[in-house]
């Protein structure tokens, strides 16, 4: 950590020209992400942007740190690697739905339950952007697509109930144009030892345009979602009147004030709560606010430290290892 | 006493019967009496293949001698046979005139009906050719271990060890190694430790008691060079060699894998080695293997990937990334019989045009190999050098044979035979507005700088799409294309200037040249050495450089009237040759998932020389 270097968004700003369209949603993004590299503490070569392939992916080459431009899919598994050979970085991951939940959804998994302290942040747009218009592994069934022009058949995936299945110690939601709200889990992630994975509602203007719209549109974002926070009851709604409480095992929308509601009787948001943060995950609109905020933190053994750790301890009891004394170590006889 | 030259031994049987362990320390012992030697273990794929089926043997060669051994042997001239299967399996491999020594309790109609034999072979005449040594091995045993406080089975457990005892008898080996070896293991068993001790020289005593002495034979020491030595095997070489290179060079050794047959060891050796810093990293799957690498290697690790063939091939779209990224990454593949998931636990050479062209694109990296088990310590410090000094993808090629045989090795004076390695790593600080070109290529060498997360000032990207020449931004630009395209096949070529010449075994020029590469070396070699001295003109050129291949290759394929290129493929080192140097070969294609015999090789010869 660097407590003398003091950094402003331009730090880290590339000299390379943004090529999304305009319009896109991953502007935002862009921006929240370079105004939280200012507040987590870490120097500009400590910082390493990975990705893979797809419109997200090009974001490597837009942030002015580090940066590597991988092949489709595979960027935790590069992110998994330079972190392990180096552990002093903060090392992030750009991805999409499809580059992280299709053809890289093995790496995706394996880093989550692996717990390297990488940051994958994935950019949801329930479509391909790049190659202009497949469905993905997101998609919602029955959308017309370029290769599903009766519909999409595939059930999707929830990337939260994923991410939560593999045992992630840090999975968040956020919106792209919720730029204060993001920045602020971008930071949240940066501090966090272990895997952190942040899913991004994000617009893509060209192939799926208000995909995400009916809730996380400016106009009813406040009504239809829900910023959920540690230790503070679930409230959300433009008055701020809504609150959910769980009847049997099941969330529900109350109105506080009515039939006897007050906040003392809405669930408290507890981020260590296993079974809470699957809740989060499970909630749809429209029955349901969809939720926003870290859904699940907890504390567990990051993979490189412990890699680190065996080292030392290894290292203490044996020694510094040298070729010479291992090529004479064992078994050796001599001739002649 | 007989006196003898060399001498093949192979054990067999059933894969829960210990054999490998058996060969592994008759070979031990045979290295410590000053033999040289070589061995090779020989096990099914199936981990448990149904008991006393063939399918389910075990075996395991060795060759010891009074000379320079290079190869396990072609036949055994000793057979152990623990079980029917076991004989049935190997019987067609064993010298005529051998000795067959089997375990006779075995023999019950049971066993011989799994091993698929109608009447006992030891009853009819079968075995007429062969010397059979019928003992009671399993009773022998028991009887031996009558007064321990141990059950039936597991005292049956330790017959390997009693007919280890019978052929330290007839070969007049030393128990000791093994009696220390027996000790160490089984110190905290002490029962298990007395067993096998007493199982040991249950069969060493029943060699004396019931062999005429004029049946036991000797094998002196080897004249070899002078020297101390050690055991090793292939694989533990390769990885070896990586951690050489690595304090060579003054990195940390990083290794991204994912468990292959016959590779895995590879990773399994490294895990171990905490103390020097290394770091293994058992990845999800093939890709995310090398990928970590990559990560790793833009971490500034000597970073290496370790698998086999269909590995190999899964790792493809990712050597094309390290390629277009010119960063030091080591690949190595030990290869199996093919394709797809062929013949997991033979030996082949049928990865050769993969590792030269399997990639999209124009993608050239180097391709080296090694030759024989101790050779992997050099190749790998060889493969992970030219990485590191030309800042690009190098493919190490071994095979299973070589991966799992072992062989003594004379311990290198490491300071004076692998130098340091002057890496590529930026060492100066940018002058202040100086933008780092992360590009800028050695005008020499045409090899690009290497800068790692945490050098301030040196931030950059880098990625999969072409790139701008010097600058390294993206770049769709035609003309661009072509210039990388040609700067990297050129970067490669120019390897050539740092790999020491192609050397030949025999006279400089003549009638015949064999041209042999990786594993084959031990056959290769041992065949024309044995035929020179019968006054034969034939020289050898073996190569481990492949590409880009050492610059005087050319003229010594031009100095001879024949090439034959005997191979474990369907003749990929020839392609090769024609292409590059638009000759005549001939060539020899074996792909039975065994090594080349010397015999054959020298057949192969006799026949090239007498048709001149
Ligand atoms: S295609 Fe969609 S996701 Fe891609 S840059 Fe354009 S708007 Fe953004």
């Amino acid at each position: 950590m660097s407590e003398t270097t003091t950094y402003t968004k331009k730090d880290f700003v590339s000299d390379q020209e943004v090529r999304w369209c305009p319009g896109c949603g991953d502007y935002s993004i862009l921006s929240a992400v370079q105004t939280a590299m200012t507040q987590i503490g870490k120097k500009r070569e400590d910082i390493c942007f990975v990705s893979g392939i797809g419109c997200s992916s090009r974001f490597p080459y837009y942030m002015n740190t580090f940066g590597m431009h991988t092949i489709h899919g595979r960027a935790a598994a590069i992110a998994s690697g330079l972190k392990i050979q180096n552990p002093n970085l903060s090392v992030w991951v750009a991805t999409g739905d499809g580059d992280a939940m299709a053809i890289g959804g093995n790496h995706l998994i394996h880093a989550l339950r692996r717990n390297v302290d990488i940051n994958i942040i994935m950019f949801n747009n329930e479509i391909y952007g790049l190659t202009k218009g497949q469905y993905s592994p997101t998609t919602k069934r029955g959308v017309i697509t370029k290769t599903t022009p009766y519909g999409v058949v595939d059930h999707p995936f929830v990337p939260a109930s994923l991410a939560l299945g593999c045992d992630a110690t840090f999975f968040a939601r956020a919106i792209d144009t919720d730029v204060k709200h993001l920045t602020s889990l971008v930071v949240e992630a940066a501090n966090h030892k272990g895997t952190t994975f942040i899913e991004i509602f994000q617009n893509c203007v060209i192939f799926s345009d208000g995909i995400h719209e009916a809730y996380a549109g400016k106009a009813t974002r406040d009504d239809n979602t829900i910023k959920v926070e540690h230790g503070k009851p679930m409230i959300f709604g433009k008055e701020r009147n809504k609150g959910i409480i769980l009847r049997g095992t099941r969330p529900e929308v109350v109105t506080i004030g009515e039939n006897g509601i007050t906040e003392k009787d809405l669930l408290v948001h507890d981020k260590t709560d296993d079974n809470m943060a699957y809740m989060l995950s499970r909630m749809k609109f429209p029955e349901l606010p969809v939720a926003l905020g870290i859904f699940r933190q907890v504390s567990a053994p990051s993979y490189e430290m412990d890699v680190e750790a065996q080292i030392a301890q290894v290292t203490s009891k044996k020694g510094a290892g040298n070729m010479k004394s291992l090529l004479h170590s064992g078994q050796t006889w001599n001739v002649g | 006493m007989k006196e003898l030259e060399n001498v093949v031994i192979r054990f067999s049987g059933d894969s829960g019967d210990g054999m490998q362990l058996t060969g592994t320390q008759f070979s031990t012992t045979s290295a410590l009496m000053g033999n040289d030697m070589s061995t090779f273990p020989d096990y099914p794929s199936e981990i448990r293949a149904p008991q006393g089926t063939v399918a389910g043997v075990s075996g395991f060669q060795v060759c010891f001698g009074a000379t320079e051994v290079n190869t396990p042997g072609d036949e055994p001239d000793v057979l152990v046979a623990m079980n029917p299967a076991a004989l049935k399996a190997n019987l067609a491999d064993v010298k005529r005139g051998g000795t067959i020594i089997v375990n006779n309790d075995a023999f019950s109609p049971a066993n011989l009906k799994k091993a698929g034999y109608e009447s006992n072979p030891l009853d009819t005449n079968e075995l007429d050719n062969y010397k059979v040594i019928r003992i009671d091995i399993s009773n022998l045993t028991t009887e031996a271990l009558k007064n321990l406080d141990l059950d039936l089975k597991a005292k049956g457990r330790c017959k390997n060890f009693c007919a280890l005892g019978f052929t330290y008898y007839l070969f007049d080996r030393d128990m000791d190694s093994t009696i220390k070896w027996i000790e160490s293991k089984f110190g905290k068993t002490p029962v298990l430790k007395e067993a096998n001790i007493l199982a040991l020289k249950a069969g060493y005593n029943y060699g004396g008691n019931t062999l005429i002495t004029t049946n036991r034979y000797q094998v002196p020491k080897a004249k070899i060079e002078k020297g101390k030595y050690r055991q090793m095997q292939g694989n533990a070489a390769t990885a070896w060699g990586l951690m050489q290179a690595a304090e060579a060079a003054g990195l940390k050794l990083f290794l991204g894998s994912y468990p292959i047959t016959p590779a895995t060891e590879i990773l399994q050796e490294l895990a171990k080695f905490k103390e020097f810093g290394v770091k293994t990293f058992q990845a999800e799957d093939e890709i995310a293997g090398i990928c970590s690498a990559i990560g790793a290697s833009f971490g500034g690790a000597l970073a290496a990937t370790t698998t086999s063939g269909p590995g190999l091939a899964l790792k493809t779209e990712a050597i094309g990334l390290g390629v277009i990224y010119e960063i030091p990454l080591v690949i190595v593949n030990v290869q199996r019989g093919g394709p797809s998931t062929g013949l997991p636990t033979k030996t082949e050479q049928a990865d050769l045009l993969q590792s030269f062209y399997g990639r999209n694109g124009e993608c050239p990296t180097v391709v080296v190999a090694a030759s024989r088990p101790s050779d992997c310590f050099e190749m790998a410090y060889e493969a992970a050098r030219l990485a590191l000094e030309h800042m690009t993808p190098v493919i190490l090629l071994t095979d299973g044979y070589i991966a799992q045989g072992a062989e003594p090795w004379k311990i290198p004076d490491i300071e004076k035979e692998f130098r340091p390695i002057k890496t590529r790593m930026v060492d100066r600080k940018l002058a202040p507005g100086e933008q780092f070109l992360s590009y800028q290529r050695d005008p020499k060498t045409l090899v690009r700088p290497w800068a790692i997360p945490g050098m301030a000032g040196y931030e950059h990207r880098i990625g999969g799409l072409e790139k701008s020449e010097n600058f390294g931004n993206v770049s769709h630009d035609a003309k661009n294309h072509q210039r990388m395209v040609e700067l990297r096949a050129e970067k490669i070529a120019r390897v050539v200037d740092n790999i020491p010449d192609q050397e030949v075994f025999g006279d400089k020029s003549g009638d015949l040249l064999v041209v042999s590469w990786g594993g084959t070396y031990g056959a290769t070699y041992s065949a024309v050495r044995e035929l020179r001295k019968e006054g034969k003109r034939v020289s050898l050129m073996h190569m481990k450089y492949l590409n880009p291949m050492p610059k005087n290759v050319g003229k010594i394929l031009k100095s001879y009237k024949k090439i034959l290129v005997p191979e474990l493929n369907m003749g990929q080192l020839q392609h090769l040759l024609r292409e590059k140097f638009l000759i005549e070969t001939i060539g020899y294609h074996k792909v039975q998932g065994q090594p080349l015999k010397i015999t054959e090789v020298v057949g192969l010869i006799n026949r090239e020389l007498e048709s001149l």
